[in-house]
C-alpha cells in the first residue's frame, strides 16, 4: 500500500469553501507533480476530495495573530491535508 | 536618453501585483544578440555597484536598460541612478531540469517604505511547454523567507509566463515565482538584473493621473487565490505601502486602514 498526498488550500476555514491553492505527492510513483503544472484545481471544495475518497488526516489549527503582527500576510491560512491508499 | 514614465495607474498596478510586464519593448537588433551575449557571459560586478558603472556605455546590458519603455519604468520604481545589486542568466536546458520550488529572491525582507526591483529579460519567444517563470500575483506583501513556500504547487490564478521576444518583466523583490520545467527542445534564455534604489521612492512616476479613480481600483485588486479575509489584510498593506510612495499619510481604500487607527483622545 503506497500514499498519495493531497494538499488543498481552502478559502476560510471551512471544509467546505472554495479551494484557492493545491498540491500533491505521489507514493506510487505514477505521476510526478510539480510546481506550476496546472491551472485548475482537481476539486472545487475540500468536500469534493472527500466524496472522492480522499481521506482528511490534518487541518491547519485556528491560531490568533501574534501581538502586533495582526496585519502582516504571510503563509495561506487554510491548508487541509487529504490521503488515499492504493 | 528619451524615457517613458510610468503612470500612477501603472504604478499602482505593480504595488498590487508585485510585478508589471513589458511585452516586446526590446527591439529585435537587441534580441538577435542576447543570445550569443548571454551565452558569453556578463562580467559580475560587486553588490552594489552604480548602473552607470556596472554596465558600461554600449555594453549589451546597458543598451538593455536604456530602452526607453525600460529606462522609463525603472526610474519610475527605483529612481535616477539605482545600483546593480546583482545580475545573471538563467538557461533551462531542453527536457531538462525541474521546476524551482516557488520562493522569493534572497532572505524575508519586511521594509514597508522602499523595495528592490529585479528585472527579467527574455530575449526569445516563450512558448507554453519552455516553462515561462511561474509567477503569482499579489505575494510580494507576504512575509515569508525564501523557499518556505516550496510546498505550494500551483495557486489560482498564478500566471505561466508566456511572452513574446524582447518582454521585460519588472518585479517587487518579494515576489513568489519560480522557473519552470522545459518540456520543449530549445533552451530558454533569462536574464536578471536586481535593482536597489538609492534616493527615497516617492513620487518618481509621472504623476498626473494621481486622482484617476483608476488608481485606488488597482490598488484595491483582489487576485483569485487570497483567502478573502486576507485578501482584505493585503489591500490594508498596500495602502501603507501607496502612502509611503505618495507621502500621503490620509491615503485610504474604503476606510480600511483609517478605521483601525481612530482613537480620538489617544496619544501614541
Amino acid at each position: 500500500m503506497k500514499q498519495q498526498v493531497l494538499v488543498l488550500y481552502l478559502a476560510t476555514s471551512a471544509l467546505d469553501a472554495p479551494v484557492v491553492g493545491w498540491s500533491s505527492y505521489d507514493g506510487t510513483g505514477r505521476t510526478h507533480p510539480t510546481a506550476g503544472d496546472g491551472d485548475e484545481p482537481p476539486y472545487e471544495t475540500g468536500v469534493d476530495a472527500l466524496r472522492d475518497g480522499w481521506r482528511l488526516f490534518q487541518a491547519s489549527q485556528l491560531i490568533p495573530p501574534y501581538p502586533g503582527s495582526e496585519y502582516d500576510t504571510s503563509f495561506l491560512k487554510h491548508e487541509f491535508f487529504f490521503e488515499k491508499l492504493s | 536618453m528619451r524615457t517613458t514614465l510610468l503612470t500612477s495607474v501603472e504604478v499602482a498596478r505593480f504595488v498590487a501585483a508585485g510585478y508589471l510586464r513589458l511585452d516586446a519593448v526590446v527591439p529585435d537588433e537587441l534580441n538577435d544578440q542576447a543570445v550569443d551575449v548571454l551565452e558569453a557571459g556578463i562580467p559580475a560586478v560587486p553588490y552594489g555597484t552604480p548602473l552607470k558603472e556596472a554596465f558600461p556605455e554600449g555594453s549589451f546590458a546597458r543598451r538593455l536598460v536604456e530602452v526607453p519603455e525600460v529606462a522609463g519604468a525603472l526610474r519610475s520604481l527605483v529612481g535616477p541612478d539605482p545600483t546593480v545589486d546583482h545580475h545573471a542568466v538563467h538557461v533551462r536546458e531542453p527536457r531538462g531540469g525541474e521546476a524551482q520550488p516557488l520562493h522569493a529572491d534572497a532572505i524575508i525582507d519586511t521594509r514597508t517604505d522602499a523595495f528592490d526591483v529585479q528585472l527579467m529579460y527574455y530575449p526569445r519567444e516563450v512558448t507554453a511547454d519552455m516553462g515561462g517563470t511561474l509567477v503569482v500575483p499579489g505575494s510580494h506583501l507576504r512575509r515569508t523567507n525564501e523557499s518556505d513556500t516550496g510546498r505550494y504547487q500551483n495557486l489560482r490564478g498564478q500566471t505561466r509566463l508566456t511572452c513574446p521576444a524582447g518582454t521585460v518583466m519588472l518585479l517587487h523583490h518579494g515576489i513568489w515565482h519560480g522557473g519552470r520545467r522545459n518540456d520543449s527542445d530549445q533552451r530558454r534564455y533569462m536574464f536578471k538584473i536586481r535593482f536597489n534604489p538609492t534616493v527615497p521612492q516617492v513620487l518618481l512616476w509621472d504623476t498626473a493621473d494621481l486622482a484617476d479613480p483608476a488608481v485606488a481600483a488597482e490598488l484595491n485588486r483582489r487576485f483569485p487565490w487570497y483567502e478573502p479575509a486576507t485578501g482584505r489584510l493585503e489591500v490594508h498593506n498596500r495602502v501603507l505601502l501607496w502612502r509611503a510612495m505618495t507621502a500621503d499619510p490620509a491615503f485610504d481604500i474604503d476606510y480600511w486602514t483609517t478605521r483601525v487607527n481612530n482613537r480620538p483622545g489617544r496619544v501614541a
